[in-house]
This record gives structure tokens, sequence and C-alpha cells, in this order.
């Protein structure tokens, strides 16, 4: 058993606006051996991220592995509209950060080398 | 059919200069149109609210200049849409009359200059609102409520590729485009030449935020993309940027809840069926998008209302105790505030840096550092009110009683002993969708003669 970080793994790590009520997460991998491997971890799935921004099943509003583009992504209903006062993020753009962290296990057969 | 080739120098015009380089480039290619959106409601409410640019003027100007003598040399079009940044009526004169005065100073000869305005007027929406075809919420929102719209300041609706088509039949040379769906302006063009629906809207989708399509990242930069044997081709035009599948397909996610479909005024693109192929070293090959027709052709609605004036204040903790008690700290300053202003007509907003301040209930860290800095947004119906909360909110923290904190002289620390001034204070109050019979109906179209 291999743990990486998913910042090891992943090429790109981003959120943004997704219209004016919703934020978007792209999570993006630069190969597919590397995808396909996180994406069979379950470091990612829809019960992982609810449980790592402490969020209700209902403000998660989309969840798709989105294989043309190597990418995971998932997307929130925000609280507020984006810039109403007192949001501290109006173009969504920081909100990825704690994705960095995320401990992915991955079994001895889909050994990988961390990404710079 | 006739070609399309169409270059983007930028994904949202006047935020950030165009890259020269790479324009270039993609001039001497040989476009048929030359096109870029200039708008987002990334920017937040308040320029919509407000009826203001965020992006300066010199940089509209250069963007505007550039593409403009572009196009008039090489005579072809020149399609911008969601003029400074809002597309509001304001937005669009303002645009108009920078290429009108373009034209004078670089004498260009005599062009037909096509625009159309996006805002609609409240009695419209009033009307809808009264009739049985209600204006629809987006993602998640009620139906718009007339107390709602009588709080909304301003609202633009999103054009889809109806009035640029018009204005090209028209003949116009230049169009400046109110609100617009930014695939729209570059779907018209390929549209307007004849090709299919599903390859015109994948063109507009890949196209509109330049080359954020290509790898290395890089924005600003120009990009080209056509259609060809019934697929769209699109290419970096920087000397160091490529489209790739994994850019090109990346980039169909970039902003959006789902990467296979995109909604626009009369229908919806299919992405789910794409087919990527890199078919040159710069050069992305897409197949297999297709256009679902809408049976109600529905435009998207934007707008926003005022909550009031705004000040702002920030102080700091250091002690390690404060820190610990920083919620008890704001406590009691919210109390002092509501002792003078009671309890409601008011919002006031505390952001935390240091433990919470970027993310607030979503921050899964919990343990703060060793120095805060507290934001204090205080939000009233005018500017004295404004200012005397948010001295208020702000300054009361400095004398916050805590049972056993041994600095006794201030609970914070000020870097500022005063509140500033900040923008006025919206919210995006309309983000529905308005069912119209004319799908040209909320965006008159007007065409000039500009050069001379």
């Amino acid at each position: 058993m291999q743990t990486l970080k998913l910042s090891e793994l992943a090429k790109t790590i981003r959120s943004k606006n997704a219209g004016v009520d919703r934020i978007t997460f792209d999570i993006i991998f630069r190969d597919a051996r590397t995808y396909e491997a996180v994406r069979r971890s379950g470091a990612l799935s829809r019960e992982a991220v609810l449980a790592l921004y402490g969020l209700p099943e209902s403000r998660l509003t989309d969840f798709v592995e989105f294989e043309p583009a190597l990418a995971i992504k998932f997307t929130i209903a925000r609280l507020r509209p984006s810039g109403s006062p007192g949001d501290p993020d109006i173009f969504g753009a920081q909100q990825y950060a704690p994705l960095l962290d995320v401990l992915v296990n991955l079994p001895d057969n889909e050994a990988i080398q961390p990404a710079a | 059919m006739q070609t399309a080739r169409i270059i983007c120098p930028n994904g949202h015009l006047g935020f950030a200069p165009l890259k020269p380089e790479s324009f270039a480039l993609g001039v001497a290619a040989g476009p048929d149109f030359i096109a870029a959106d200039s708008g987002s409601d990334d920017v937040g409410p308040g320029p919509l609210g407000s009826d203001t640019s965020t992006s300066p003027l010199a940089w509209q100007t250069h963007d505007l200049e550039a593409m403009l003598l572009a196009a008039r040399a090489r005579g072809v079009p020149m399609m911008i849409g969601s003029a400074g940044d809002t597309g509001t009526n304001s937005r669009v004169d303002l645009y108009v009359g920078i290429i009108k005065e373009l034209a004078r100073k670089h004498k260009l000869p005599k062009f037909r200059l096509g625009y159309f305005y996006s805002e609609v007027d409240r009695e419209v929406l009033r009307a809808a609102i009264r009739s049985d075809e209600p204006i629809e919420g987006l993602e998640g929102r009620g139906v718009l409520t007339e107390s709602e719209l009588d709080a909304t300041s301003r609202v633009v609706a999103m054009a889809g590729v109806h009035p640029f088509m018009a204005l090209l039949d028209q003949g116009a040379d230049v169009i400046i485009g109110g609100r617009s769906s930014d695939s729209a302006i570059f779907a018209a063009a390929a549209l307007h030449r004849g090709h299919s629906e599903g390859l015109s809207y994948y063109l507009g989708k890949v196209l509109e935020c330049a080359s954020f399509c290509a790898e290395p990242y890089g924005g600003k930069e120009t990009v080209l993309g056509e259609i060809v044997d019934g697929g769209v081709h699109v290419t970096a035009m920087h000397p160091n940027q490529r489209c790739t599948i994994a850019s090109v397909a990346g980039h169909a996610m970039y902003e959006r809840s789902n990467p296979y479909y995109e909604f626009v005024a009369g229908g919806m693109l299919d992405m789910s069926q794409c087919h990527y192929e890199q078919i040159s070293e710069k050069t992305t090959r897409v197949t297999g998008p297709r256009f679902v027709p809408a049976g109600r052709v529905r435009v998207k609605l934007e707008g926003a209302a005022k909550i009031g004036e705004r000040y702002v204040g920030l102080a700091a903790v250091r002690d390690p105790y404060t820190i610990a008690h920083i919620d008890a700290v704001i406590g009691w300053a919210r109390q002092q505030v509501r002792d003078r202003f009671g309890e409601t007509g008011y919002e006031l907003h505390y952001t935390v840096y240091g433990r919470d301040g970027v993310m607030g209930p979503l921050e899964p860290v919990k343990t703060p550092a060793h120095e805060l800095c507290i934001m204090v947004q205080a939000v009233a119906p005018t500017k004295e009110m404004a200012e005397e909360l948010c001295i208020t909110g702000t300054r009361q923290m400095f004398y916050a009683r805590l049972p056993d904190v041994k600095g006794t002289a201030g609970s914070v620390a000020f870097a500022l002993d005063e509140v500033l001034p900040a923008s006025a204070a919206y919210r995006w109050s309309v983000n529905h969708t308005l069912a119209v019979d004319d799908p040209l109906a909320l965006f008159p179209l007007h065409l000039c003669d500009a050069g001379i």
C-alpha cells in the first residue's frame, strides 16, 4: 500500500464560480493511469467530499468523473450568492485548498511516482 | 459552405489586456471573424447594480483598438458580447463610442456599426410574473416575485445567437453586444456561414475564454477555431502554447457545474458524445457535439439588488487568550451595535482571517493562527449610518470584556483608527429565465455608420 497526497497526484486542483449560486471544483490528472487509480481509490467520492467540507448532501449539486479531461469534478451550492456582503471569496477561487492534503491509498500494483 | 475561421484574443476583454504577439499571429492566420466576450458575472453584483465597469477604460480601449484595426484591415467582422463587464445599455453605449472615436482617430473608411441592448424593462418582467408562465429560478431558486423584482436595481437578459446573426444579416461590420452568452458570439458567426448548430455552438464554447483552452496555462493569448470536414479545429497561436486533448476537454468543464451540457437561449449544447483527437502539435479536433433545440425559448436574466451603503473596518489580535475567545470579542461588539441600532435594518459581517476568513463554515482546519485579522463590513441604508455602524462594530472590539484577559488596555490592534468607505453592497437577486415568443424581442437592434 502506498499513500500519497492528492496534491502529489493531480496536475490541477482548482475551484471557481459556476454561475452566481455555485462553486465548482476540478481535480485534473496528468495521465489516464493516475486518474484511474485515484478514481478507484475512493478518496474522492461524493461521501469523501461531503465529509471534507462538512456539507449536507443537499449542497453537493454535481459529482462527475470526466474521462475526456482525466478529471474528477464536483459542484456545491453557495449559502448566499457570490459577492453578497460578507462573501469572502467572490470568485470562489480559494475554496480548493483542503483538497490538496486529501490522502489517497493506492495498492502496490498501482504504485505511482508522485508528480514534482 | 463558406469557411468560419474565428480568432479570440481575450476571454474577458478589458479585465486584463490581450497579448499582442499571439494576436498578431492569429490575424496573420487569416481569420474570417475576430470576436471576444467582454463580460462576466464573476465580478459580483456590484457593477451591474451600480451600472459601472470593473475594467479600466484604458484596457477596454486597448483591446477594442487592436481588434478593430485588424478587422477593418482584413475586411472581416468584429464581434463583441457583454460590453463593459455587465452588458448594460450604458456599457454598450460606452463601447459604441469607443469604436466611433477609434475609427475617427485612425481615419478608417466608413463601415457599418451594429449594436444591441440587453437591459430588460421592469414592467415586461412584472407582466411575465403575473402571467401563467412564471419567471423560473435557476440553480434551485424559486420563481421571481414582484417584491424581489421591486428590490432589484437593474436586470439584463442574456442574448443567444439571434441578435448577432440578425446584425450580420443586416451587414454589420462591427457588432457591440449587450449581455450575451459567451459561446453565442462565436456560434452566431459560424451559423451565419451556414454551419451546423452542434459544431457552431461547440466552436463558441471552446473559443470563449481564448487561451484557457490551451496549455501550458496562460491567459489572454489568442486562439484560432474553425469548422473543417465535420469537426471543430482549435489551435493555439502563442508559440509556446498548444491545444491538446486534455486542455480542450479540460476547458469544457471550466466554470460550469457539468462538463457535458451548456444551456443557451434556444437550446442546449450536448458535449457528452464529443470525441477529441490531436491532429497536429498545436491543434485538437473535436467531433460529435450535438445541439438540442428547446421547445420554448427561455432567456436567462441577471439582476442585482442594492442592499445599502457600506463601510469597512479592520482590527487585529495577537493575545492567544483573546484569539481563543474571538467569538466573545465579536459578540461583545455586536451587542453594542444592537444596543445602538436595534436588531434589524442593517447588515454587519465579521470575517476572521487566520481562522476561517477565506472559507467560513467550509473551513476544515479548526486551529487558529497565532494572529488574526478581522474585517468588519457594515451595510446600512445611508452612508452616515453605515459609517457609525462600522465604527461601533470595529472599535467596540477594542473594549471587549473578557474575564481573564491580562491585557486590559485594549483587546485588538488597529493599523488604522478609522473605517473606510467601500462600494455599495448589492446581491444577485435575479438568476432566472424568462420565456419569450421571439428570441429577438428583448434585444433591440441598432445600426449606424462609423469611420469617414
